[in-house]
């Protein structure tokens, strides 16, 4: 793996060089060195190579959801205002499978994944959680599914135990159940020496496990992670990874959306690429980056990469 | 640097200006009522040409000393300006000793500071009498401004040296509350005693002018008055108070710069359940040990809680002013009305945190059982207790049954009335951890109106109560009052039972609205 991350840097600074020639390229022509490596990839104009990928809701054989995938949605639409957010959304995450949607800053993730969990009404489209409509049976479908919402406020007067209590008894169980289960997360998160602290006082990658740990106490069949990632230190994110791979081999499913490809790469096993509110590419991690890595795989398909060295007076050498 | 501060303290103001035409209005609403002030105290320092110079001397020191402590003990509790706070400025390379005086210039332009400014330089108006003391006064109040000034910014700097810990400034904005409102009952009575001595002042003027506050204010009058030594000596002891305070005041800057905001965080083992583990393990079990943990635990739900034991004070003070005890014994249903409909911002408060309750799908009954019965948990003694201590304390036991019925209704149907409104509008509110008395722009209309129809509501709902407490004190027979204590018990909890339902599912339906609301206005 940290090989492969090599050969991307080495890309990137080819690209560097080639921008100092085209000072104005928004998208640096593809090197023809990367072209030997994929002949295939190379022949296929920009456009028709995004087509390949594409996931158009005609690839579905049916607009019904898939009454077999952990997450189903159909032709999803969200509008702000002028903003459409999320324009046309179709997507199977197949049950067991860990599910990474990258996308860059404002291309749906946060607003298509709010609708799949029952807190966004959408305008238009089906969602459906391992076969129940989310906005038909809220009840059956919410008992399924775990969410962390990025940007959301926790009850943070709360100690942390109390808190994940909390979240377990809103769910439906018992106090001797919550508490427990309460236990086995704090320790798996490492959280018991702050378990009686309030939420308030932890620092970001604390506040983000246990809201994490309010995510599993109901212990859903899918987990629904918005940048679960975020501001949490390499240690604590190792551990949340290990602990998300138990659950996806435990026959759980997890969907996470994040901005480090990277992370994505290492981590999931299927991946949808969306921007502007649309799927650009979906499927297999594999079959997404097409032998590249994904990060560059993920800037070609979403276009806008600047290649620039900054004003003169930022120069020191 | 100096004049960059300076020009960053106004642009600051220009900008807050142009964000809203409400807040503009607001501004120059309060800016021509300032002006007016200041005008009439300047008038007022001239008119003081023809008083003699005792009198003189017993209001410029008194009124002196007042505005300097005020200057000194406001900033702790609401903090005025933020722009130019060390945090914002310490990433910037600028010296201390510029950022002292650009600090210094910047807090007299601002608005207090400049009315400050102003009013202490027109004290040479009194003197016209005397020009070269009128020079003197004029240079004292200059410098009586500068240490108003520098008192306040080194006393916020010193104290967040001190603490900048999350529990000290909760704890500040709530204790800061009971006086202010206690504030009216405070002046009514130190004036009424005052009146009866009348050397009091002047003995209080010539203490204080002895003292760091009211040293500065005293030298021209101690010159007029024939003591140039006692000039000097209070000279000294301002200018001393000066240098003290800007030696404080250059210390707890130094140490900010390099002190950013911490969390104070205690480490406590787990084990520790609180009222989770008493209440009932259901959903709206929980969620009242929620709301009930965040009512003693949360400043914005403490600000409330204070109400319990301060209005029934003020009541009992202002019926000892009038004299009868109609007042006093009308706390009980006050406090009921004003706990009851404190439910209205419940779920506002939530914030986006509220994230939690959809996401486990909590049926919005229990939801709203939940945020009821915490307050009914200590609401309802509370209630009770205050109409019989009233009772007791007013000699008058006739009306407790009618009173009792009316805060049972008042309180029960102030909750069921505000869950459904509470289900319907959410409103921006000070966000978790915000000063309390944060009132966000824009939250006053969405709230008058929810709270209009609130009370609207709660007036029809309640009517029978009112009513027959009335017929109970004009006709002073006690079966009337009996009569309202069970149509309150009855009414009460039915209209508790109907809101909460209703209530509820509209809940259910409307929640992913209401979260959309909570989330534009975090």
């Amino acid at each position: 793996m940290r090989s492969r991350r090599r050969v991307a840097l080495q890309h990137h600074e080819f690209h560097t060089v080639i921008g100092k020639d085209d000072m104005t390229a928004v998208n640096p022509p593809t090197p023809p060195e990367r072209g030997q490596q994929h002949p295939a990839q190379d022949a296929v104009p920009p456009a028709s190579a995004r087509a390949a990928y594409v996931a158009p809701t005609a690839q579905y054989a049916s607009p019904d959801p898939d009454p077999e995938a952990a997450l189903s949605i159909r032709g999803l639409f969200k509008t702000f205002g002028q903003n459409h957010a999320v324009d046309g959304i179709s997507l199977d995450v197949p049950a067991g499978s860990f599910y990474g949607l990258v996308g860059p800053n404002g291309a749906g993730k946060t607003t298509t994944l709010s609708m799949a969990t029952g807190l966004l009404r959408p305008d238009a489209g089906v969602v459906a959680v391992h076969g129940v409509d989310v906005w038909q049976h809220p009840l059956d479908a919410k008992a399924r599914v775990g969410v962390l919402s990025d940007g959301a406020r926790l009850f943070d007067r709360l100690t942390g135990e109390q808190l994940v209590i909390y979240a377990g008894v809103l769910s439906g169980m018992d106090r001797p159940t919550a508490i427990s289960r309460t236990k086995d997360l704090l320790q798996l998160l490492d959280l018991q020496s702050a378990a009686g602290t309030l939420v308030v006082d932890y620092s970001a990658g604390m506040t983000k496990k246990i809201a994490l740990a309010c995510a599993m106490v109901h212990a859903p069949r899918l987990l629904v992670l918005d940048e679960p990632f975020e501001s949490v230190d390499p240690v604590s994110a190792a551990n949340i990874r290990d602990i998300l791979g138990g659950f996806v081999s435990g026959g759980g499913t997890v969907i996470v959306s994040s901005h480090v490809m990277d992370l994505v790469q290492r981590m999931c096993d299927h991946v949808a690429v969306i921007t502007s509110g649309r799927v650009v590419a979906s499927g297999t991690v594999d079959d997404v980056r097409g032998g590249e890595d994904l990060e560059d795989r993920f800037v070609e398909l979403v276009g806008g990469r600047r290649v620039q060295e900054g004003p003169e007076w930022l120069r020191y050498s | 640097m100096v004049a960059v501060l300076v020009g960053l303290r106004l642009l600051v103001l220009r900008n807050s200006l142009k964000r809203s035409v409400g807040q503009l209005i607001a501004v120059i609403i309060g800016g021509l009522y300032g002006l007016f002030v200041l005008a009439m105290v300047i008038l007022g320092l001239f008119a003081l040409n023809l008083a003699p110079v005792d009198l003189l001397r017993t209001i410029i020191v008194l009124a002196g000393s007042a505005l300097t402590l005020g200057w000194a003990i406001i900033p702790l509790f609401l903090p005025i300006e933020q722009t130019l706070d060390a945090p914002h400025l310490a990433v910037y390379p600028i010296p201390l000793n510029k950022l002292l005086t650009g600090l210094l210039i910047s807090g007299v332009v601002g608005i207090p500071g400049a009315i400050t400014m102003v009013a202490s330089i027109f004290t040479f108006g009194s003197w016209l009498r005397m020009p070269g003391i009128a020079v003197l006064a004029l240079l004292c109040g200059i410098a009586g401004a500068l240490l108003c000034v520098m008192l306040s910014r080194a006393v916020t700097a010193a104290a967040s040296g001190l603490s900048s810990g999350r529990r000290f400034r909760e704890a500040a904005g709530i204790l800061i509350f009971i006086p202010l409102v206690l504030l009216g009952p405070i002046i009514a009575g130190t004036a009424s005693s005052l009146e009866n001595s009348k050397d009091v002042l002047p003995n209080l003027a010539n203490a204080m002018s002895w003292t760091p506050l009211g040293a500065i204010w005293a030298i021209p009058s101690q010159v007029a008055l024939g003591d140039p030594l006692g000039a000097v000596l209070r000279a000294l002891i301002g200018l001393a108070t000066i240098a003290v305070v800007f030696l404080v005041w250059r210390w707890g800057l130094a140490r900010a710069l390099v002190t950013p905001v911490h969390a104070a965080s205690r480490v406590r083992a787990q084990g520790k359940l609180g009222l989770f583990g008493r209440f009932p393990d259901t959903p709206a079990g929980v969620i009242a040990a929620r709301c009930l943990t965040y009512w003693f635990r949360d400043p914005r739900y403490l600000r409330q809680l204070v109400i319990i034991p301060v209005l029934p004070l003020l009541l009992w003070f202002y019926s000892s002013l009038t004299g009868g005890t109609f007042l006093l014994q009308a706390a009980g249903p006050f406090v009921a009305f004003v706990l009851g409909i404190t439910l209205i911002a419940d779920v506002s408060y939530d914030s986006t945190a509220f994230v939690l309750h959809m996401s486990k799908a909590v049926p919005g009954r229990a939801d709203r059982w939940g945020r009821a019965s915490a307050v009914l948990v200590f609401g309802l003694p509370a209630v009770v207790a205050i109409t019989f201590i009233t009772a007791a304390v007013a000699h008058d036991w006739m009306p407790v049954p009618a009173l009792l019925g009316l805060s049972v209704g008042l309180l029960l149907g102030g909750l069921g009335v505000c869950s459904v409104t509470s289900a319907v509008v959410v409103f921006p509110a000070p966000s978790p951890g915000d000063n309390p008395f944060k009132t966000r722009p824009g939250a006053n209309t969405a709230l008058l109106g929810s709270t209009f129809i609130t009370w609207g509501v709660l007036a029809v709902v309640t009517a029978p109560e009112i009513a027959l407490l009335i017929v109970n004190l004009v006709t002073g027979q006690p079966l009337w009052g009996w009569i309202a204590l069970v149509v309150g018990v009855i009414l009460g909890p039915v209209t508790l039972v109907i809101g909460a339902n209703v209530g509820g599912r509209i809940l259910d339906r409307r929640s992913p609205e209401l979260l959309m609301q909570l989330q534009k206005d975090a």
